[in-house]
């Protein structure tokens, strides 16, 4: 790699790429949701969406956190902050395999030289309460994408099935760009007048946060933040359907989601600070669990949920 | 005679679901073929990543046609019950037969249920089949109810007769069958028609496709050895990994890449696990042994004959070996400075929520290994090191990525920590034996630290009552308890086990045993229970041996029942005296003896036990019993002290003659009290010596 003259040079070459071409299938185009969140999953847009029978197609880049993984900077293939990009179209489409395979080649994949492969993968969120069957897809043997059929999410079955795709966007790129280091992969175009580097854009800061994360964020705080988001999410949930203001039906499925996203990567920094036993790992994850299946149970009541008045 | 094939071709089935499914689908479809009145000559099933394919042959043209005899109502019947009749069988009056019965006139109706074509058995057999399909794990997909192991794409389903091909109807759920399939996904893409199987098999090879699966093992492991003895080394044999990788592909393509040099130093356990683990490669070592190569299975050829290919499997390759080396790196630095960080980390590891941390764990087993060390021939204070160190690696970063590694690894970062190799052996073996074809330690401190272990483990789950029951055994306790009798039995131990399962028990704060009390369990439940448990494993491994469980029961007897190897001593002496024709007779008279006796007690409400006296001997017979009760007490004594059970049991033999005559010459319930009590008391020494060695009450006859 790469294959092709019209292969891709940079990173963002890679997303403009998936966003051109996903929205062309008719996703849309969402942009990141404006919450420090593990995973692409987390996103409103998956999660609550895959919930109820309302059809849904939507493609997007989502920012994601993973404390425990921060490497300072210094591993060429490890961040504590990353892109995952997420496709998710309910019902899934008989053809999303032949879609997922499309989108390789936009990206420069010569289906003719590499060796495409589906790995059983049996995918389960535990702070989610979800879980799905499919693969790990392999391109020469590195993982470069999970495809999952959403079973369960919150605990509810999921009927229409939604098909759920999410590509990890730096060992992609590094794989279409022939890098090894991933700091070292251009970000913007490599002739641009400023060109930048992944390490340009994130080194630094990787540094500042595995600091933060392993070693100076206040536990005790955190703990607490855990307690006010896991009220909050309660009492939001507590309150009843009908606003007393407007006299309409506004079930808060999504505040309260917030709330739940919050306390699950409240429970991500506690754990890096490695201040969560083992047994103690359990209860948290069983809370937040608590939590998004609440959550889930207040979407279905509302009528993207599928909720329509009686 | 129509010969079936049915394909059932969906996305990718996982590799491990595929062997079971194809013996599912064939053993569905014939069971429900053969049930709906079909026979056939020969079934076979394939399984490729996208495909379940099953060929029926010679399968019958329809089911034959059934007649059936019913008995209706009186002829006389009331016109109602006659209609009912009539529409249940589908006939006329005038069909219907009138009989003389018992009972009178009585209708009969002969009911021909004509022979279905097997198009319509096949549709409907398969349809069930299809619904109800045992898949471990299923799923939905899209918006149908339909459940298959990923989404079903297209059913094949096709009758073949010289005259040609009927495509049997059948729609599952908007999926109707056809004469249709498609071959390799990237090489041979787009459907095509085929008409029956050898023709199916034939397109699906010029499509890239080798439907079955030992066709693709065996090309995959010639491919490999091939590349391999090109290269100048040889492929590591790996069935499981074999089988796995045959359910990946379609088209098999082995590729050989070289390791990078800068990895080689690591122990090839590290490297032949995070290949097979991550990447499904084969490993390839060379004439040394050590692992420099790596075989990878494409699924498809390329034009640049998977140079693409083989350099990205390297280059991830290579990722994952430079994660591997960096914790093996960080690994060695703590190993060599004394595991004392590894062990310090454990003690915020929880081994089980009632039984403490890993580090408690380690402290009962390296006090029970020092105690136990004596017992099996080994230095206490070795044994105890051993055991302190043993568990040290489950903290180990590559442990924690490769759990598979345990013990291996604790072997390498023990003689980093200058640890004697016996140490690092019981870092490595001290699991073992892990069931029971398991190779069993032999030297001493691995199996001091084994015992320990494996006894934590029982006393531990003991005491918090977390016991098998049925099929549960969620931790391996019988597998524990298999282990500690492999290990004392296979090494000759002479270890009573009541000691070091009392300070297992004591360990937990349940029991505070009185050392002069070996019975004192004090806070057990059912203190002995554990004995009970490891005493039925014992009876299920040596079943294998043929040695019976009544048997084992027998010998049972005496403070000595938790001496597993003095235990399994008497019962194969025992057992083998049995079958020798003194001890089947032996056994006949001992029970004789036995059955007098105590009917005598049972009405008389004494005990015959006062020692009988020669004096009172009537007979000949009865002189020569006591005389060979005299000369076998001292050989039974002699050889029970030598613990020559063998000699025990020989001693025995001399007995035979004398007790049959006994038995054939004198009358045990004599007229005078006197000589009958004195005959009882005889009767009860041929008893009690009889049951010196064992209790033969136990033996069932």
């Amino acid at each position: 790699m790469p294959d092709a003259p019209d292969a891709p040079r940079s990173f963002q070459d890679i997303i403009l790429r998936l966003q051109a071409y996903w929205a062309e299938r008719g996703c849309a185009i969402l942009q990141p949701y404006d919450m420090e969140v593990g995973a692409g999953t987390f996103h409103p847009a998956t999660t609550l969406r895959a919930l109820g029978p309302v059809p849904w197609t939507a493609a997007y880049v989502q920012p994601s956190r993973r404390p425990t993984d921060g490497r300072y900077g210094d591993s060429p293939n490890r961040w504590q902050h990353y892109y995952q990009y997420q496709v998710i179209i309910k019902p899934s489409p008989p053809d999303l395999q032949e879609l997922y395979l499309g989108s390789l080649q936009a990206i420069g994949i010569d289906m003719a030289l590499h060796d495409i492969r589906f790995v059983e993968d049996d995918w389960e969120s535990p702070t989610l309460g979800a879980w799905g069957l499919g693969w790990e897809v392999w391109c020469d043997g590195m993982e470069v994408s999970q495809f999952t059929y959403f079973q369960q999410v919150g605990g509810h079955d999921c009927r229409p099935v939604s098909g759920e795709l999410t590509y990890g966007l730096e060992r992609l790129a590094m794989y279409v760009l022939g890098r090894d280091d991933g700091n070292a992969m251009p970000f913007n175009a490599p002739d641009a007048p400023i060109p930048l580097t992944y390490g340009d854009v994130f080194r630094e800061a990787e540094a500042q946060y595995a600091r933060w994360n392993f070693d100076t964020a206040d536990t005790a705080m955190l703990e607490g933040h855990f307690r006010d988001a896991e009220a909050e999410c309660r009492r939001i949930l507590d309150q009843p359907a009908d606003d007393p203001r407007t006299g309409r039906r506004i079930v808060m499925a999504q505040p309260a989601y917030d709330q739940a996203i919050k306390a699950s990567h409240l429970f991500n920094l506690l754990d890096a600070r490695g201040v969560i036993s083992v047994t103690e790992r359990q209860a948290y994850i069983g809370r937040v669990r608590a939590l998004t299946k609440a959550c889930a149970d207040a979407f279905l009541k509302t009528p993207a949920g599928g909720w329509e008045a009686a | 005679m129509p010969d079936l094939l049915i394909e059932l071709f969906s996305e990718e089935i996982p590799a491990r679901m595929q062997a079971r499914a194809a013996a599912d689908l064939r053993r569905l479809m014939t069971d429900g073929l053969v049930e709906a009145g079909l026979t056939y000559d020969g079934a076979a099933a394939f399984a490729t990543p996208r495909r379940l394919a099953l060929r029926v042959d010679g399968l019958t043209d329809e089911s034959p046609t059934r007649t059936e005899e019913r008995r209706g109502p009186k002829a006389d019947a009331p016109e109602k019950a006659i209609d009912g009749f009539l529409r249940s069988t589908g006939l006329s009056r005038d069909e219907l037969e009138e009989r003389d019965d018992k009972k009178g006139r009585v209708l009969f109706a002969t009911v021909t249920h004509p022979g279905r074509p097997a198009a319509d058995i096949v549709a409907e057999v398969l349809e069930r089949t299809i619904r109800n399909f045992p898949w471990p794990k299923s799923m939905r997909w899209g918006d149908g109810p339909l459940r298959w192991v990923r989404p079903l794409r297209r059913i094949l389903c096709i009758l073949t007769r010289e005259d040609g091909v009927e495509v049997v109807l059948l729609d599952v759920d908007g999926i109707a069958a056809a004469d249709v399939t498609e071959g390799h996904r990237f090489m041979a893409p787009g459907p095509f028609r085929v008409t029956g199987f050898g023709d199916y098999e034939r397109k699906l090879k010029r499509a890239h496709v080798v439907l079955s699966a030992d066709e693709r093992a065996d090309a995959i492991w010639q491919g490999a050895t091939n590349l391999a003895f090109a290269s100048g080394v040889e492929v590591k044999e790996d069935k499981g990994l074999l089988a796995e990788v045959a359910g990946l592909v379609e088209w098999p393509v082995p590729l050989m890449g070289r390791i990078e040099d800068r990895f080689l130093s690591l122990p090839p356990e590290v490297l032949q696990t995070s290949m097979r683990e991550h990447q499904k490669f084969f490993s390839a070592a060379d004439r040394t042994g050590r692992i420099t190569h790596f075989v990878t299975v494409a699924n498809r050829d390329t034009a640049d004959d998977g140079a693409t290919i083989l350099a990205g499997n390297g280059r991830v390759l290579s990722a994952r070996l430079a994660d591997a080396a960096f914790f093996w790196e960080n690994d060695l630095r703590v190993a060599k400075a004394g595991m004392d960080e590894w062990l310090a980390k454990l003690a915020n590891v929880t081994f089980h929520a009632k039984l403490g941390s890993q580090a408690d764990r380690i402290e009962r087993i390296a006090a029970l290994a020092r105690e136990i060390a004596p017992g099996v021939g080994a230095d206490p204070d070795q044994a105890e090191r051993a055991a302190r160190l043993a568990k040290a690696d489950l903290a180990s970063e590559m442990v924690y990525e490769f759990p598979e590694l345990q013990g291996v690894m604790g072997r390498y970062y023990a003689l980093e920590a200058g640890e004697p190799e016996a140490v690092a052996d019981a870092a490595r073996d001290h699991y073992a034996p892990l069931g029971p074809s398991d190779t069993v330690p032999t030297d001493p401190v691995t199996v001091a630290v084994a015992l320990a272990d494996k006894i934590d483990t029982l006393t531990g789950f003991w005491a918090i009552d977390e016991r098998p029951t049925g099929s549960k055994d969620p931790y391996a306790l019988r597998r524990a308890a298999l282990g500690v009798i492999r290990l004392v039995l296979d090494n000759r131990i002479i270890l009573p086990l009541w000691g070091p399962m009392r300070s297992g028990f004591s360990a937990y704060g349940l029991a505070q045993p009185d050392p002069n009390d070996p019975e004192d369990f004090s806070g057990m439940a059912e203190p002995a229970n554990l004995e009970a448990f490891l005493h039925d494993r014992l009876k299920v491994y040596l079943r294998d041996e043929g040695i019976r469980h009544d048997v084992i029961d027998a010998c049972l007897t005496g403070d000595r029942t938790d001496d597993l190897a003095d235990l399994v001593s008497r019962a194969r002496a025992l057992n083998a005296f049995l079958a020798t024709p003194d001890g089947e007779t032996l056994i006949q008279l001992y029970r004789r003896a036995r059955n007098i006796l105590t009917q005598a007690e049972d009405r008389d409400g004494v005990e015959y036990s006062y020692g009988a006296e020669r004096a009172l001997a009537e007979t000949a017979e009865e002189r020569a019993l006591f005389d060979a009760l005299d000369a076998a007490s001292p050989a039974i004594d002699a050889a029970l002290g030598a613990e020559d059970y063998a000699a025990a049991m020989a001693a025995l033999a001399p007995l035979r003659g004398p007790i049959d005559a006994f038995f054939e010459a004198v009358q045990v319930n004599a007229n005078s009290p006197s000589i009958r009590r004195n005959r009882l008391n005889l009767l009860s020494q041929i008893v009690r010596t009889a049951e010196r060695i064992a209790d033969l009450s136990r033996v069932e006859g």
